[in-house]
């Protein structure tokens, strides 16, 4: 959503809410049209998370911490405030604040990620995946919890398990041979890369260690992993 | 104030449900609890003879759902435990003799004049199963520490949390030998429970005693696999009883580990 005053504009971003503040004009009363904004249509920003980015606006660590509990208030999070003004990246770090978006570069004119930087979709699974359950996706899949024997993904891109990998994966499954696998203990009923497969060696007893299988030299080799 | 519905399942057969369910029953019983268990194995009913009620009954549960008898009719009062009820499956039809929504049906209309309702379910995950844990508050998986028993138990425990609403599942290992697991042949009971990462309700001892009372029709409550049983009962009522070297959450450890290992 773009708002009508060009002093200031609210939009979504992937991370919430991204205000844009005119680096003209007295603080009080620009923020105060903000929060009347923002009044207006309550139920939308309701618990919303926000960032804000003021340009080149010097602002004082009182100003921000005014503004920041005003839109407490309304329980609003502020979480970052971008600016080139060392002022205001002082004021906002004192406040415990971001002032980045994604890089500490700026780029803050897009907030969308560079191209290089987009890569393949993602799907991220946020639980265990049980034995019977089957995912499959052109893209990356990150697994938030453990994939038990019986389960199975079958990925375009990467995998990456943050738990226990039991089950079977195949990742770069339309023959991307750069995919990798990696999970907190990398132990896969069966896995393949691209159009090469292995198993697990069968020691049982031993340490779970997070591993990255990938394709060297024509076949699939895991080592540790440093997440 | 209507009973607590609890279902006991497993996914593969033989791995104790029956056998669990006539002890557990029988356990909230003896802790001076009205039970009224319910054989929701159509077609291969066993918790009649595991109770030792096969000779006395009269209707059963699809008996009930086609109207050709009352509720009250199909009860079979347990001789030992006056407060135990059974309601016996048909042995002459299949699974799709009822629907989930005839059993909700038939367990609200137990509800207010027990304390406990325990389903017996079919092994598998068809309808059978999905009749049994349909009226569910909470539901029992019943394993074997052996990796087949707890394989299905962990497709059945990701049926469940799949379901809507999802009931809250515990875990029992049954049939755990002590000797099996010191000689490092069997499953401990934290290799399942790190395989299932679901809360552990209790770990049955193996005892001929539990088979001697099944063959007799007569819940042994003395025995070591009975105090087990009457453990869980007790848990199921909501008492905090600690487990026995209870198992930790294995990845849990582990991450602790990685950083640092504040353990």
């Amino acid at each position: 959503m773009v708002s009508r005053d060009d002093s200031f504009a609210i939009k979504g971003i992937r991370e919430g809410l991204l205000v844009t503040l005119s680096a003209e004009g007295e603080w009080e009363a620009l923020t105060a049209r903000v929060l009347a904004r923002i009044d207006e249509k309550q139920a939308f920003f309701k618990g919303a998370r926000v960032a804000l980015d003021v340009g080149e606006r010097p602002v004082l660590p009182h100003e921000m911490d005014s503004f920041r509990l005003l839109l407490n208030k309304r329980e609003i999070t502020l979480w970052a405030v971008i600016s080139s003004s060392h002022t205001t990246q002082t004021s906002a770090r004192h406040a415990g604040l971001e002032t980045a978006l994604v890089t500490s570069q700026g780029g803050l004119e897009s907030p969308e990620v560079s191209s290089e930087m987009q890569g393949a979709p993602g799907l991220f699974v946020n639980q265990t995946m049980r034995n019977g359950r089957t995912v499959r996706y052109e893209g990356h899949v990150t697994v938030f919890g453990d994939v038990n024997a019986g389960a199975q993904i079958i990925a375009g891109g990467s995998v990456i398990v943050w738990g226990k990998l039991r089950g079977i994966v195949h990742a770069g499954a339309l023959g991307d041979e750069t995919a990798f696998v990696c999970a907190l203990d990398l132990a896969p009923t069966q896995l393949r890369i691209a159009g090469y497969i292995t198993v697990s060696p069968e020691d049982k007893r031993r340490k779970p260690r997070p591993e990255i299988a990938l394709v060297r030299n024509g076949r699939i080799i895991a080592e540790s992993w440093n997440p | 104030m209507g009973a607590k519905v609890v279902t006991v399942t497993s996914g593969k057969g033989g791995v104790g449900k029956t056998t669990v369910t006539a002890n557990l029953s029988a356990a909230l019983v003896s802790l001076e609890k009205r039970v009224a268990c319910i054989d929701a194995d159509i077609g291969l009913r066993n918790l009649d003879l595991i109770l030792g009620v096969e000779n006395r009954i009269k209707y059963h549960l699809v008996d009930v759902v086609e109207g050709r008898c009352k509720l009250q009719d199909a009860i079979v009062k347990h001789k030992q435990f006056p407060n135990l009820s059974i309601i016996p499956a048909a042995q002459d039809r299949d699974k799709s003799a009822i629907s989930p929504t005839q059993m909700v049906a038939i367990v609200n209309d137990l509800s207010p004049h027990y304390d406990y309702i325990i389903i017996d379910s079919p092994a598998g995950i068809e309808r059978g199963f999905r009749n049994a844990v349909a009226p569910a508050q909470e539901v029992l998986i019943v394993t074997n520490p052996e990796v087949s028993a707890v394989r299905d138990a962990d497709r059945v425990i990701g049926l469940l949390e799949a379901a809507n609403p999802r009931p809250p599942a515990r875990l029992i290992i049954n049939r755990v030998k002590a000797e099996m697991i010191k000689r490092g042949d069997m499953l401990t009971p934290d290799d399942v429970f790190d395989m299932l990462s679901i809360p552990l309700i209790g770990i049955i001892p193996e005892d001929e005693a539990v088979l001697v009372a099944g063959n007799r029709g007569m819940p042994d409550l003395g025995s070591r696999a009975g105090h087990a049983f009457k453990t869980i009962a007790r848990r199921l009522m909501g008492e905090e009883i600690p487990l026995k070297d209870a198992p930790t959450p294995g990845l849990f450890r582990r991450l602790t580990r990685l950083f640092g290992g504040r353990t």
